[in-house]
């Protein structure tokens, strides 16, 4: 309700502007300024409805753990397919076999990076970051979320390697790890995604 | 049945093991979710079930492995109007395993950039104002031209499309109340489960219809539909509609999560991948009489179905009988609904002859469901591209033959 006021009170104030400013251009400012104080006043206003618990932000940090492609959410860490190769065999090989192949319970991580017009698990994963977000949060199925960086560094590595997008001895960290260009990375249409509600679509063509 | 569920109830109370089930189900799995308390079955009083004559049930495509998703498809065939029994609504599970969530347990936290990050519990979210609205749910990979006996009969080709009530608080009343920041563009949400099943969604479909749902078709989510907490997100490929829903965050850019980057991305003969489509393209489909069936004789028969959108209401469906040589208008069941199945009837006398039959949907925005020829031209593929496409919404056929099969002659 108070929301709903202050707008109302706003909309007056806009239409007292528009009619000020026909007839005495001094009380413009003045008016603008009372226009200004209104707007912070909605603007630090508190929500509606007083619902809901305000949450600290290590509770927040704790849970945001999602990974753009810019990687700007990337926390600090190192790691090596090496040492990738290494975690593996401790933490992964048991559901994705020995050679990162996959078995009859689960996916193979090889191949990820390819090229072909196939539509193959793997296949279309455009960032790196993508990887290593998967990775982070919903491996190893028995424990997501248990990894530490270093290990999801080395295992992203580790599994870029085996796809021939990466050397054994590159490191990945929070910089050089969204830099890495997928193999497929310039083969998606829309090139950005967009959302253009309005747009006529033409006619049997609704991607 | 009746007498059948009691013993057992009282076999469950006096063996112990209840009890020990009660023990297991306080302790809390690897996951870090609560396994389900285990309760005692409710008996076909207290939760009211089919008559035994009834088999209507969903069904899988065929034999499932362990690496494919969980999949089960709505007997389209077997339903009339345009909601959809929750214990029927199609489910595609991308995860591992149904998590267990305890609804006094369970958060919606929203931040990001917005004046005020918030979490809700699921009795805060009930005390917010909410709306019911039908919407139905639609698979990207439904109606996929199938052959074999998958191919036969519209729920398993067509089944992975569900409609149903959906009770909640708006997306956009969760979002004003934390005040979104100038600059953000969309929304990233978080599923609890193990595989953190991630989607990306813009800012102006979450602000404009986009439902925080807690209740289907009057009663608590189903568990494979998301219990306690799930998206909906009207008009748009259901796997953007996440399940078990815990964490949006409001951000200024798409994410692309693993399940929304490449997985599901369609791969065009030019190798080009086709990615982050939302609207679903119009559609309809005859369930009755439909592939799979047997008319018992020429005669009277009323030709039933349903149409849906993505971007609206339907506002006509046409239905031929002679293979879309000729289209006459359908009637459709009123009220029609934006972004719900629209039933369509069509009365028809059948003279014993060979034909197809079809329907074509025309939505409010004028756009029309096209034949496969059609879809196929305008993309530049072969119709058997749409084998392994997504978003395919082509004209389906059914063929009447004389002795009264009815077969699916998409090709």
């Amino acid at each position: 309700m108070d929301a709903f006021r202050t707008r109302c009170s706003r909309r007056r104030v806009r239409l007292r502007t528009a009619s000020v400013a026909r007839r005495d251009p001094p009380y413009v400012l003045l008016v603008a300024a009372f226009a200004i104080l209104a707007s912070v006043a909605a603007h630090a206003q508190g929500p509606t409805y007083q619902l809901g618990r305000v949450p600290s932000q290590e509770e927040i940090k704790a849970r945001d753990t999602a990974i753009s492609p810019e990687g700007k959410e990337l926390p600090p860490g190192r790691g090596t397919a090496k040492e990738g190769a290494t975690v593996y065999t401790q933490k992964c090989a048991a559901c994705h076999g020995p050679n990162a192949t996959g078995s009859a319970l689960h996916r193979g991580l090889v191949p990820l990076g390819n090229a072909k017009p196939v539509k193959i698990p793997w296949s279309l994963v455009p960032y790196a970051t993508t990887v290593w977000d998967f990775i982070n949060r919903a491996m190893p199925q028995t424990r997501p979320g248990s990894l530490t960086p270093d290990e999801v560094y080395a295992l992203t590595a580790y599994v870029l390697y085996r796809n021939d997008v990466i050397t054994d001895t590159d490191v990945l960290d929070a910089t050089s790890l969204p830099k890495i260009r997928m193999p497929n990375r310039d083969n998606f249409l829309p090139a950005q995604p967009e959302w253009n509600p309005k747009a006529k679509r033409p006619f049997g063509y609704y991607p | 049945m009746g007498s059948h569920s009691h013993s057992r109830r009282r076999w469950f109370l006096t063996s112990g093991i209840g009890v020990a089930g009660l023990v297991m189900g306080a302790v809390r799995s690897l996951r870090g979710q609560t396994a389900a308390p285990t309760a005692p079955p409710r008996d076909t009083l207290a939760y009211g079930q089919p008559s035994p004559f009834d088999n209507t049930i969903r069904k899988a495509p065929g034999q499932g492995t362990a690496i494919t998703d969980t999949a089960l498809m709505t007997p389209l065939q077997d339903l009339d109007g345009i909601i959809t029994p929750s214990g029927l609504h199609f489910l595609m599970d991308h995860v591992k395993g149904i998590p267990d969530l305890d609804p006094k347990k369970h958060r919606l936290l929203l931040h990001g950039m917005v004046d005020r990050p918030l979490e809700f519990t699921l009795d805060e979210l009930k005390r917010l104002p909410s709306v019911s609205r039908v919407y139905f749910l639609e698979c990207n990979a439904n109606s996929r031209p199938l052959h074999g006996p998958n191919g036969e009969s519209v729920q398993l080709v067509h089944g992975r499309t569900s409609c149903s009530e959906w009770t909640g608080v708006l997306l956009s009343v969760l979002l004003k109340e934390c005040g979104v920041k100038s600059g953000a563009s969309w929304i990233v949400a978080e599923g609890d489960e193990s595989n953190k099943y991630t989607m990306s969604i813009p800012l102006g479909k979450a602000m404009e219809d986009t439902l925080v749902a807690y209740a289907q078709n009057g009663e608590p989510v189903r568990p494979h539909q998301g219990y306690p907490l799930r998206l909906v997100v009207p008009g748009w490929e259901a796997i953007r509609a996440v399940k078990w829903l815990t964490r949006i965050n409001v951000v200024d850019r798409p994410y692309m999560a693993w399940h929304e980057s490449g997985n599901n991305a369609d791969t065009r003969p030019d190798g080009k991948g086709l990615w982050y489509r939302f609207e679903l393209g119009p559609k309809s489909v005859i369930t009755r009489p439909s592939g799979g069936q047997r008319l018992p004789g020429h005669g009277f028969y009323e030709i039933t179905g349903l149409a849906w959108t993505g971007r609206g209401a339907v506002r006509r469906v046409d239905v031929s009988t002679d293979g879309g040589r000729t289209y006459k208008e359908a009637e459709l069941q009123q009220p029609v609904l934006r972004y719900a199945h629209t039933r369509f009837r069509y009365a028809w006398k059948w003279n014993g002859e060979e034909t197809v039959l079809q329907s074509r949907c025309t939505d409010e925005r004028g756009e029309v469901q096209p034949t496969i020829l059609e879809a196929a031209k305008n993309l530049g593929v072969t119709p058997d591209y749409f084998y392994e496409a997504d978003h395919f919404n082509g004209i389906q056929p059914w063929k009447v033959n004389p002795d009264g099969r009815i077969q699916n002659a998409l090709f």
